[in-house]
């Protein structure tokens, strides 16, 4: 880690309360740092609090029924301290995210034009023509062919990829310091995925945008992210990085996800890994390790104290009874 | 576009054939007939047939029906059984007081029922979410004659604040040009007929009104609440974007499609409306010449008013599915 991080997230803590219902506990204490241009990896099967977390960060959780404490800080300005419209004049401009499907994330009645230049003129303050083409640049900039025609077209007419390509130009308009993008190919096929993610890993060079990613699948991260954070019941399981992380994972948690991943070169018929059970809600670690119920590694001491998050050797772990590091 | 229109034109036409001559054989169904309605008392078999035999009403359906189509294209409905009047320059007298209670009417509930449904949905679970909804649920509840009374009873009688029946104070001087008896004050220039004939407007206006506004306010209400969770409403608001431009641009825009669906069905309503409010305040439109008909069995009015409130209908819902491609280019582009 840079000794200034662009991205601080301090002991972040989101609890969606309703009433008549107990608290869901969506994220508990998570930490970590981005620093400029760094691409970083957040991790987790559903529900394990990686979309709380960056909708947190952009500070687009609704503000009646959610409780966010702990602090975020971008570039030493404290976001949840902000008001909402000094928040709105930094969102879209130094940060800005990316979504899961590009189909409904883009306005289905205007075109995909005005969709760009309305961020331009109102954090670059450009008039329209200059929005415009600026905007022409931007298409071009994420590949889409004919950015001149495209202007004045509709989301409906563009096939998954270009949408996709659409709203990464939208994000990028107004070259954010940070980018987060939350399982942007997930709605994608396979060929499409890997072009959508060549594209984001070029932009993020080229412009030295920090890019947060997350995502349930480890195969975008290994190929994209320097360091991974997994995340289980809305805690950091354990951060390290990428090649220390696939190379030896520690938690049991890093450890069956990755034993999951069917390989090619496994011999026919052979059953695929799995982690049995699901995740717990409301409160999975006031008493214990919320992975315990579902860990082949289980220890009493997992089922009465919670672990402490420990930093060894640039790796961060929470565990009472890690998989050894000659393991794998 | 063009095409559009004109192909929906076309589908009019068997529609309105086919409604004409259902229309034309129920009321030959229904018990009695225009002599029996005129004669009362007096009626006697060789007098009813008398009439009937005037009136064209002697020989089979059939014939009638395809002698009416004749007139028809020529423009002739017939002449009343009442009055003896061209059924067409009846409906040409009557016609623009109804059009003016009508269109007020539609104007009062999209006016106030989009920004109440909108604002309803935004502040949603908090008081003036919850007394809308529930002002809605009685406005489409009451019925149209009884809040009519009310109001006639309250605000003209009881507290003299506003005019209880007809559409000019007697003593008004107004010169006659198109009807609409608003619209004539301003042109002439006689503008204490204009403010006289508003008065009279009211009551009525916000009578007729009710039911139409509590279904836009609802329907406005479910469809900015869907259209808030949109997924492109979050990247808006990821965008940074001013509230009022995510508001108008973003939600508005998208939650307005159904909106107008409904604006247009409830055309068909205040028709309907229109012939019970006129008969409360005394409006002497075309609900109160619908009415009299009915009563007196005026085949060729009823014919007429029938044919001409489904030409109404149609016509404003292709206005709708207009707007509709002119608001969605998902409709527009394929």
């Amino acid at each position: 880690m840079t000794t200034h991080p662009l991205l601080k997230v301090r002991d972040l803590r989101v609890v969606f309360r309703r009433r008549g219902e107990p608290d869901t506990v969506a994220v508990d204490g998570v930490s970590f740092d981005v620093a400029a241009g760094q691409v970083i990896g957040l991790v987790g099967e559903s529900g394990c609090g990686k979309s709380v977390t960056s909708m947190a960060v952009m500070r687009l959780l609704p503000a009646r029924g959610v409780e966010i404490s702990g602090s975020i800080e971008l570039d030493g300005v404290e976001l949840l301290a902000l008001s909402d419209s000094e928040m709105r004049e930094r969102r879209g401009r130094d940060v800005s995210m990316i979504f899961q499907d590009p189909l409904s994330s883009l306005n289905p009645v205007i075109p995909i034009g005005l969709q760009i230049t309305e961020v331009l003129r109102r954090h670059r303050g450009m008039g329209k023509a200059q929005a415009r083409a600026e905007a022409v640049e931007l298409l071009d900039r994420v590949g889409i062919p004919e950015p001149r025609r495209r202007l004045d077209t509709y989301p409906h007419q563009l096939s998954g990829g270009m949408r996709q390509r659409a709203l990464i130009a939208i994000a990028l308009a107004c070259r954010p310091r940070l980018l987060i993008a939350d399982e942007p190919t997930t709605a994608l096929d396979v060929t499409i995925q890997a072009q959508i993610l060549g594209l984001l890993s070029d932009l993020v060079r080229e412009t030295g945008t920090a890019l947060v990613m997350i995502t349930h699948d480890l195969g975008i991260v290994a190929g994209m992210c320097e360091t991974v954070n997994v995340l289980y019941g809305g805690r950091i399981v354990e951060r390290a990085q990428r090649h220390r992380l696939f190379g030896t994972p520690r938690h049991p948690y890093t450890h069956g996800l990755l034993r999951s991943i069917p390989r090619l070169d496994s011999p026919p018929g052979e059953k695929l890994a799995a982690i049995s059970g699901s995740m717990a809600d409301n409160l999975p670690w006031a008493h214990s390790c919320a992975f315990a119920p579902r860990c082949p590694r289980v220890l009493e001491t997992c089922l009465d104290i919670t672990p402490d998050a420990e930093t060894s050797g640039g790796r961060l772990l929470r565990c009472h009874n890690p998989v050894p590091a000659s393991a794998e | 576009m063009l095409r559009f229109v004109v192909r929906r034109l076309l589908q009019v036409i068997p529609t309105l054939l086919l409604l004409s001559l259902l229309v034309f054989w129920w009321l030959r169904s229904l018990p009695g007939g225009p002599a029996t309605a005129l004669l009362g008392d007096k009626a006697t078999p060789e007098r009813i047939a008398e009439i009937n035999r005037g009136l064209g009403l002697d020989q089979p359906i059939l014939t009638q029906y395809w002698l009416f189509l004749g007139r028809v294209v020529s423009g002739d409905f017939g002449t009343s059984t009442i009055t003896g009047e061209p059924v067409l320059s009846e409906i040409a007298r009557f016609m623009p007081a109804t059009i003016e209670l009508s269109v007020v009417a539609l104007l009062i509930a999209v006016l106030l029922g989009i920004p109440l449904g909108y604002l309803a949905a935004r502040y949603r679970g908090r008081p003036l979410d919850v007394a809308t909804v529930i002002g809605t649920l009685v406005g489409v509840a009451v019925p149209v004659f009884f809040l009519g009374y009310l109001l006639k009873q309250y605000i003209a009688v009881d507290l003299r604040l506003l005019p209880p029946s007809g559409r000019l104070s007697t003593g008004i001087d107004a010169t006659d040009v198109t009807g609409f008896a608003v619209l004539d004050g301003l042109l002439t220039r006689e503008f204490d007929a204009s403010l006289d004939a508003l008065r009279h407007l009211v009551l009525p206006a916000v009578t007729l009104a009710t039911i139409p506004l509590a279904v836009i306010v609802r329907i406005t209400r479910a469809s900015v609440l869907d259209v808030l969770g949109a997924d492109f409403v979050r990247t808006a608001n990821a965008k940074g974007l001013a509230p009022i431009t995510v508001r108008s641009r973003h939600v508005l825009r998208n939650a307005l499609l159904p909106v107008s669906t409904t604006i247009g069905l409830q055309v068909g309503l205040l028709l309907a409306g229109a012939v019970l409010t006129e008969k409360v305040f005394v409006w002497g439109g075309i609900g109160t010449m619908l009415a009299d008909a009915i009563t007196l069995k005026d085949y060729p009015r009823l014919q007429a008013l029938l044919l001409m409130g489904a030409v109404i209908y149609v016509v404003v819902n292709l206005l709708v599915d207009i707007s509709y491609a002119v608001i969605d280019p998902r409709v527009r582009l394929s």
